[in-house]
Parts: structure tokens; C-alpha cells; sequence
């Protein structure tokens, strides 16, 4: 099946500078499937989620490459079609449910605004379909909780509404960016086979951003491993995890703590491994020529 | 076992419920930590996990005398501190440090990491016990120079270790300090840690919602839920038999990097 969501050699830079922060990045996402980005904090991995949904900070501007959401080039698109497409097609579940809702608006009007403000759905239809989303992610009494507001519910709940927001219009990708850093462990178990079910059901392509490789593990199909920008290793978890490519990758994997091993010995990413990533990236900027 | 450097029995706090005060009259109270007890052995390393709003701060706070408990007793090297006033505690606070989850803000970003380390010691940054302690997190000398947004989270984090061993003290509580911090730079802390335990005799207290982590750190584990300890055991009694369902819910709910495992 061909890839709802393909981005190829996509390139960003700091505006005014030579300096990329996305370094000829490619990836696609096929309907169905999840495709974990990894990596430490600087590595790209938000800023790709944000580039596809038209949201990238000023500072930032691409330089080159496409984001083809079914075949259509975001990139090449107008504005207003850029912002059709984004609105009709793809959704996003944040990292933080209290700072995405908004804390003086019911729940009900927040899960509804998408469908009526960007969709144009009637309200009476918002309103059902928001009840049938409420309780998909296994809300008690939808309805009591659509009249409630945000700090009435507890961070494992918000993160639910959140869920439902995002699958509500049956967006073909959903952008999950650190869903469940904020939460428990136990509720980050529930929202995670929460997002996995709802996602295979409605057959979403789901861009999963996580720092977390245990997370990966048990959410992902495939995965890109980011430094600096640069996918370092785009591959299946199964062989991610049992024989990583790229030394980087398996750098990153000795590093992560098991509770089941826990004679093996953490060992931060080795300063050679990052001289030679960095050898590797300086080389690929040398190689790289911008077209136009 | 080893002697007790921490005693805490039937340890409470109780505050008032604001969110619940009538117009006229007292709130009523709310009880945060419900009586515990638990010893902390003398250069271990205890770790101290459960749940937001699970009391494991709190807890934290009052063994730091942070906060003055209401009922129970806090006895620290022998000397019953519960009550002690803010005046008779200070000469205790050199010996009782602590390590905080956020260095960008637990940092002061005005001062140079040298002035930092130096600020609770009443030194100058140019005491040799400043250059020991960059050097014992292995911090360059260099880095005394530099203000902490020119340095990485991990070496964030290194300067408030190293401000904490610079006190010589015989306590640290450390509360999720590596939460916000790549794995390379956790595994450096954790491995860090292990060592200065290890050298100095240290003697940690780990609070962390992490149970890899606690796993691979701590000599024994309290796992708390809602202001009551569940579960007391030796680390790896607590991973290999755990006896209370909360300890078991925890443990299955930890995401292990290893997609053959069930979940």
C-alpha cells in the first residue's frame, strides 16, 4: 500500500543562517501503521511532526524537499490548500493536556471546535460525533464530562479528551508528540494501548515523537533514529532492537536502563560514536547541494 | 543491618483543604502522608517510587524539614529533629542536602557554575574545595567559568551534584533528577551517583517515578500510594517477588525496551 504520509529529503535551516536543523530528511508512513521518531532532545524529532503540520517556529524555514500527504506536495500547495489539507487530513495529540485545553472552556466545545470551525459540521452532528469519541476512549457519562472544565478532570482523563479531539474528524495521520511523558507509568500504559487500538481500528498512519525507546518498543512498526537532523537509521522495531544498524543506534540502546538487566551497565553514548555521527553529518553537509 | 542515619515513625502531615474551606470557619484537614515508618541505613541508597500526588515530594520535603510534620517523629544521627526550630536546624542543613529535578531553574543564572558551588559554602570561587567538587563530577576546571545556559542539561545537573558533595554532607535527597535528561546523559548521572556513593560514603535518598532506574541504583526500595508505604523491600526482593498489587501494577505498566516482550 502506498504511504499516506511520504516526506523526501526535506532540509530546514535556521532563517539567515547556513546552519540545517533538518538535514535531507525522508520517511513515509503507510495508512495503518505508527513510525516512531527517536532521539535526544535537539535531534529534530518535534520539528519534523511540526513541519508536516504547517507549524513550524518563524525562526525556522524549510529550504528544500516535499511533504506529500497523498500525493499532494504541502510545500508547492497555496497557503489556503496547505491549510484544507493539514485541517481536513491530520490531527495532533500534544505532549501537555494541560496547556493544550483550554482551561476556561468547557471540554464538550473544545472536542467539537475542529469539526464545526474547520470542517464545518453542524453543531448537532459535532455534538454526537464528540459523544461517540468520549466514549470510544472509554470515558464514563460523556455527556457530564462535555459540560465539565479541564482542571475537573484528572492528567490520564485530559490526555483521553485529547485522543478523542484528535481521531474525532478521521483524520488519515495523527502526530503524537511525547503523549504520555507527563503521565504515570500505569496511565501511560492504558493511553498507549489506548492510541494503538483506536489507531488500528480507524486504519490512522501515526507519527509517534518519543524520546522513550521502551515506548517505541511497544507502540512502533518502524522508526527513524535522529541526530542533529539526520535520519542515522530508518528501520523495522524487531530489528532495531535485536540488531541496530547504526552505531548510534546502538549506542542509545546501551544506554537505556531495563529494570529486567539490571547488571548491565548503563553506559552513555561513547565519545567516539558521536565524533564519527558527527563525521558522517559534517561529510553530508559538504556533499549537499540545495537545488534552487 | 547497617545503622540507621534516618528513623521516621508513624510519620504524618496534615494540611488544610483550601479547596474545600467553607466561606466561615477552618477548612477542613487533609491528610498527605498517612504514618510512615521506615529507616534509611547509613551510606545506602534508597529509593523512594509510587504515582503523582502519591506523597513521594512531600515526603522528601519533611525529611529535609522543608516542612514541619504533624505527628510522628524524624530522627536524623540520633538527633530528634521534628520539631527542631529554623534557628537550631541550621547547623544541620550543611550535614542534609538536596538535589533538585530542574537545574535550569534550580541554577541561578546570573552566577558562573565556579560562584554557584561556592554561594552555600560562603566561599570564594577560587577555594580549592570548589575545583574538588567540579572535579569529583568530572567537570573541568573550565566549565567555572561558564554560566549555566552555556552548558549542557547533563552538565546542568552535574553542577547541582556538585554543589550538594561540596557541603560534605552526610544526606542527599535526590528528587527525579534525571526525569528531564537524555538516556546518554542519565546513564552519566546514574553512573556518577553510583560512584560518589561509593567514594564518599554518601548516603542517598532517590525519589524517581522510574522503576528502571530505581532498579539499577537503589539498595532498597519504599513504593508509595496515596501517602501510605505499600511495600518496603531490598531492590531486588521487590522486582523478583513483588508482594503488594500496586508493586505488581507498577512493574507490569514499565514500557521494557523489547518489543518480544508482552505488554
Amino acid at each position: 500500500m502506498s504511504a499516506f504520509l511520504e516526506i523526501r529529503d526535506l532540509s530546514a535551516r535556521l532563517r539567515g543562517t547556513r546552519e540545517r536543523v533538518l538535514r535531507s530528511v525522508s520517511l513515509q508512513v503507510p495508512p495503518g501503521t505508527v513510525r516512531g521518531l527517536v532521539g535526544e532532545s535537539g535531534a529534530g524529532k518535534s520539528m519534523i511532526g511540526k513541519a508536516v503540520l504547517g507549524v513550524l517556529p518563524r525562526a525556522v524555514e524549510i529550504v528544500e524537499g516535499e511533504i506529500l500527504l497523498e500525493g499532494d506536495d504541502l510545500l508547492k500547495a497555496s497557503p489556503a490548500t496547505r491549510r484544507r489539507l493539514i485541517g481536513a487530513k491530520t490531527a495532533l495529540v500534544p505532549q501537555d493536556p494541560l496547556t493544550a485545553l483550554n482551561p476556561s472552556r468547557r471540554i464538550g466545545r473544545q472536542v467539537t471546535d475542529r469539526l464545526v470551525d474547520i470542517l464545518g459540521w453542524d453543531k448537532a452532528r459535532a455534538t454526537t460525533r464528540a459523544l461517540e469519541m468520549l466514549a470510544e476512549v472509554r470515558i464514563q457519562e460523556p455527556e457530564r464530562v462535555m459540560r465539565l472544565y479541564p482542571h475537573e478532570l484528572s492528567g490520564g482523563m485530559r490526555q483521553r479528551v485529547l485522543i478523542a479531539a484528535a481521531f474525532a474528524a478521521e483524520p488519515k495521520l495523527i502526530v503524537a508528540d511525547e503523549p504520555t511523558t507527563a503521565l504515570d507509568v500505569t496511565v501511560q500504559k492504558q493511553t498507549l494501548r489506548l492510541i494503538s487500538e483506536l489507531q488500528a481500528r480507524h486504519g490512522t498512519a501515526l507519527l509517534f515523537v518519543t524520546h522513550d525507546l521502551g515506548v517505541v518498543a511497544k507502540i512502533c512498526d518502524r522508526l527513524s533514529v535522529l541526530y542533529a537532523g539526520k535520519v542515522v537509521e530508518d528501520t523495522s522495531v524487531e530489528k532495531f532492537f535485536a540488531t541496530p544498524a547504526h552505531p548510534y543506534s546502538a549506542a542509545l540502546l546501551a544506554a537505556t536502563p531495563r529494570h529486567t538487566d539490571p547488571t548491565s551497565s548503563l553506559r552513555p553514548v561513547p565519545a567516539a560514536v558521536l565524533d564519527a555521527v558527527g563525521d558522517e553529518i559534517a561529510a553530508a553537509d559538504a556533499a549537499w547541494r540545495p537545488h534552487g | 543491618m547497617a545503622e540507621a542515619i534516618f528513623s521516621i515513625e508513624d510519620l504524618q502531615i496534615e494540611v488544610p483543604d483550601m479547596a474545600r474551606k467553607p466561606l466561615f470557619g477552618p477548612a477542613p484537614r487533609r491528610e498527605i502522608l498517612k504514618g510512615l515508618s521506615f529507616e534509611i541505613a547509613r551510606g545506602s541508597v534508597l529509593g523512594i517510587v509510587g504515582g503523582s500526588g502519591s506523597g513521594k515530594t512531600t515526603l522528601g520535603r519533611a525529611l529535609l524539614r522543608l516542612m514541619e510534620p504533624t505527628g510522628g517523629r524524624i530522627v536524623f544521627d540520633g538527633q530528634d529533629i521534628t520539631h527542631l526550630s529554623d534557628e537550631r536546624l541550621r547547623p544541620l542543613r550543611r550535614r542534609i542536602q538536596m538535589i533538585f529535578q530542574d537545574p535550569m531553574s534550580s541554577l541561578n543564572p546570573r552566577l558562573t557554575v565556579g560562584r554557584i558551588v561556592a554561594a552555600p559554602l560562603g566561599a570564594r570561587s577560587s577555594d580549592p574545595r570548589i575545583a574538588e567538587a567540579l572535579d569529583q563530577v568530572g567537570l573541568s576546571r573550565a566549565f567555572a567559568g561558564r554560566y549555566p545556559h552555556e552548558i549542557s542539561g547533563g552538565q546542568r545537573q552535574r553542577v547541582g551534584i556538585a554543589r550538594a558533595i561540596a557541603m560534605r554532607p552526610d544526606f542527599i535527597l535526590a528528587d527525579e533528577i534525571v526525569s528531564g535528561l537524555d538516556v546518554s546523559s542519565q546513564a552519566q548521572v546514574l553512573n556518577l551517583l553510583e560512584r560518589l556513593v561509593a567514594e564518599l560514603g554518601l548516603t542517598l535518598a532517590f525519589i524517581s517515578h522510574d522503576l528502571s532506574v530505581i532498579r539499577r541504583l537503589c539498595g532498597r526500595v519504599i513504593v508509595m500510594q496515596a501517602g501510605a508505604i505499600v511495600e518496603d523491600a531490598p531492590t531486588a526482593t521487590l522486582f523478583d517477588s513483588p508482594a503488594h498489587p500496586y508493586t505488581r501494577e507498577l512493574l507490569d505498566a514499565i514500557p521494557t525496551p523489547d518489543p518480544s516482550v508482552r505488554w
